[in-house]
């Protein structure tokens, strides 16, 4: 006990602030532009892993790391869509996946926004589209904000949520 | 020794070293497996040739199967007569891992082997039948492809009494993207990328993997210095992946210090990665002939640096996993794969080193720089996850030792060779050892620079059966913990 308090007090507050939302990044802006005003400070987002090759899951894990502290920003991940006011979505569409992204779409409450990770959720990546895939995200659900990367850095992912609540 | 007279008969095969190769027919593709399970040996993988469309197939379907033993590594091939259609002898009750690889194989190419099983495993077209369990109180539990956390896509369905698991069935390749047919359409020469993605967490392993193989089918030797910064990128990916490992399965066991601190550790790492490489996560690194950047000394200084402080400080944060008393009690007992199950599973890398299955490539078929840099094989009996846990701090202290080796005595020299395209046909195994366990990748040259035929294998297929044993008997609220501890890819075998 006397080790872990002693370790929690010498590595200190580590974390960064975080960093300004970067309207590049948004490729369409939504009609119902008051998701701010509406879920105030507090978001909860949903993950959807589309057909990813994981290593998008790797950097958005990292979000809740000491540096990035996305709890630290009233930001959290959330166990169902129902519980979701945003969803990060990764990977190609793939076909296998693409009535379970349907569905945890339509499942989400409005008002609501899908931000896509990584170069194959933006634009289909070195898969692209063919038989197994759908390619890029917004091919099966709308999508508010790209952030390309492969996989993109946690940085840059928070920097994507942060443009997608602001519209 | 009956093993003998294959290995006198097979020829070399390019890549990896001490790979040979084997043309045989239906009969002898059944003994060759009996013979290798009679002398202790494992299957790396199965797979066959050929899309199930496409005219050009028709001449060439074969299904293949590589072999592990104490010799090195034999790869089998079996072509069909002529007359359609063909059922091909299946070998699951030799090497029960074999039962999805076969289904896998039937999806892609049409090949279909004799397992009374033929439901479709990648194929999702139609409603897949899970085996039911009858009794009075037993009750199903289906969860999943969208899982509770950040993680990838796949279908768990528990039969249970009460809290009690009494069967696991995974229903997985829900993010099947058709890698094979992808890499079919890419130049040999660009392929690493793709390798490089059939599963994110192990870049540095599939790409090597894939290069070994072009390489050597093109006769090429890399430079010392590239053998050398390659094997400094896949344990810097061991080891990154570890720390992820051991962040989570505290989290998992309740002590959320853990996961704050393993998880400030691993980024700590990713940042000197990306200040000696120029990105946080290995990808397009490895590239045919050596590595795409080279590293300063005073790079290679720092990141040694950073590696020796990450590694001072797992040291210290394993004295307060083994000293708290609800972290041991969770970890203890919990999801046990007894080493004789674990060897009759076949069960391989850190799962299988964790149930006492002592294989590891880079100990067994060393190739540069492991050969000047040898690796101690961890080693645990336990099977349970205490043992996955201690894994991954033995092989996380091991990485740092090589890494401190590996970064103090690089080789003068190019980082990089020229590679040619290999000639039409030719055909190159790779095999790395990721920090899962061995990645394989079987690649075979078409015409002009293009692929006929790429196959990568991940070591979760192997794996991802023995977890439906080991959360046998166990309670369902433990599974997470058990399933992190195997912490299996999906991408890597949905292809």
């Amino acid at each position: 006990m006397l080790k872990t308090l002693r370790k929690i007090a010498s590595v200190g507050l580590i974390s960064e602030p975080a960093p300004a939302p970067d309207e590049l990044l948004r490729v369409r802006r939504a009609a119902d532009a008051t998701i701010a005003a509406v879920l105030g400070r507090a978001l909860c987002i949903r993950h959807v892993d589309a057909g990813s090759c994981n290593g998008c899951e790797l950097e958005i894990q990292a979000l809740g790391n000491p540096y990035y502290n996305l709890e630290g920003h009233n930001i959290r991940f959330v166990a169902s869509p129902r519980h979701a006011d945003l969803l990060l979505v990764t990977g190609p569409v793939v076909r296998n996946m693409e009535t379970a992204l349907r569905r945890t779409y339509a499942a989400t409450p409005d008002p609501k926004r899908v931000v896509a990770v990584g170069d194959c959720g933006c634009a289909g990546g070195i898969l692209g589209e063919c038989p197994a895939s759908l390619g890029r995200v917004a091919n099966v659900i709308p999508v508010d904000v790209e952030v390309p990367g492969c996989p993109p850095s946690p940085a840059r992912i928070l920097q994507g949520i942060l443009t997608a609540i602001q519209g | 020794m009956p093993l003998r007279r294959w290995w006198d008969r097979a020829q070399p095969v390019t890549g990896a070293p001490h790979v040979r190769g084997l043309g045989v027919g239906a009969e002898e593709w059944l003994q060759v497996a009996r013979d290798v399970a009679a002398a202790g040996g494992v299957l790396h993988a199965l797979w066959a040739s050929c899309a199930a469309t496409g005219e050009r197939c028709a001449h060439e379907r074969a299904v293949y199967g590589a072999y592990q033993t104490d010799g090195g590594v034999l790869v089998v091939e079996l072509t069909p007569p002529d007359e359609a259609p063909w059922i091909y002898p299946g070998i699951e009750d030799i090497f029960p891992a074999a039962a999805r690889m076969q289904r896998s194989a039937h999806d892609l190419s049409g090949a279909r082997s004799s397992d009374p099983d033929v439901r479709p495993w990648l194929n999702h077209d139609r409603p897949y039948e899970f085996v039911r369990v009858d009794g009075e109180g037993v009750h199903e539990i289906a969860v999943g492809p969208v899982h509770a956390g950040t993680i990838e896509p796949g279908h768990f369905r528990f039969s249970v009494v009460g809290e009690k698991v009494l069967k696991l069935e995974e229903r997985l390749g829900y993010t099947h993207k058709g890698l094979e047919q992808r890499f079919t359409a890419l130049p040999i020469l660009q392929g690493h990328r793709l390798a490089a993605r059939v599963s994110g967490d192990s870049a540095v392993a599939y790409s090597w993997a894939y290069c070994q193989a072009l390489e050597g089918m093109s006769g090429r030797t890399i430079p010392p210095r590239a053998a050398w910064l390659r094997a400094v990128c896949l344990e810097l990916e061991r080891l990154a992946n570890h720390l992820g490992d051991l962040g989570a399965l505290g989290n998992d066991a309740g002590f959320a210090f853990g996961l704050t601190q393993f998880s400030r550790l691993k980024e700590d790492l990713l940042r000197a990665t990306a200040a000696a490489f120029g990105r946080r996560y290995l990808f397009d690194i490895v590239v045919p002939g050596g590595l795409a950047s080279d590293l300063s000394a005073e790079a290679a200084r720092a990141l040694a640096d950073v590696v020796r402080a990450v590694c001072a400080e797992t040291v210290e944060l394993r004295d307060i996993y083994d000293e708290h008393e609800g972290v041991r009690d969770r970890f203890t007992g919990t999801g046990r794969l007894e080493p004789e199950r674990a060897a009759r599973l076949g069960v391989v890398g850190l799962v299988g080193r964790a149930s006492g299955q002592a294989r590891d490539v880079r100990v067994d078929l060393p190739d540069a720089p492991y050969t000047e840099v040898p690796v101690t094989m961890v080693v645990q009996h336990g099977g349970d996850v205490a043992s996955r846990v201690a894994m991954r701090f033995g092989e996380a202290h091991e990485s740092g030792r090589l890494l401190t080796s590996l970064l103090s005595g690089l080789p003068h020299g190019a980082h990089a060779a020229e590679v040619g395209v290999p000639a039409d046909g030719a055909f190159g195994v790779g095999l790395i050892e990721g920090w899962r366990g061995p990645v394989l990748v079987a690649l075979q040259a078409g015409p002009s620079g293009s692929i006929r035929r790429c196959h990568p294998h991940d070591p979760s297929w192997q794996n991802w059966p023995a977890l439906e044993h080991a959360i046998m008997g166990n309670i369902v609220p433990d599974f997470p913990l058990i399933n992190k501890s195997f912490n299996l890819s999906y991408s890597g075998v949905d292809l």
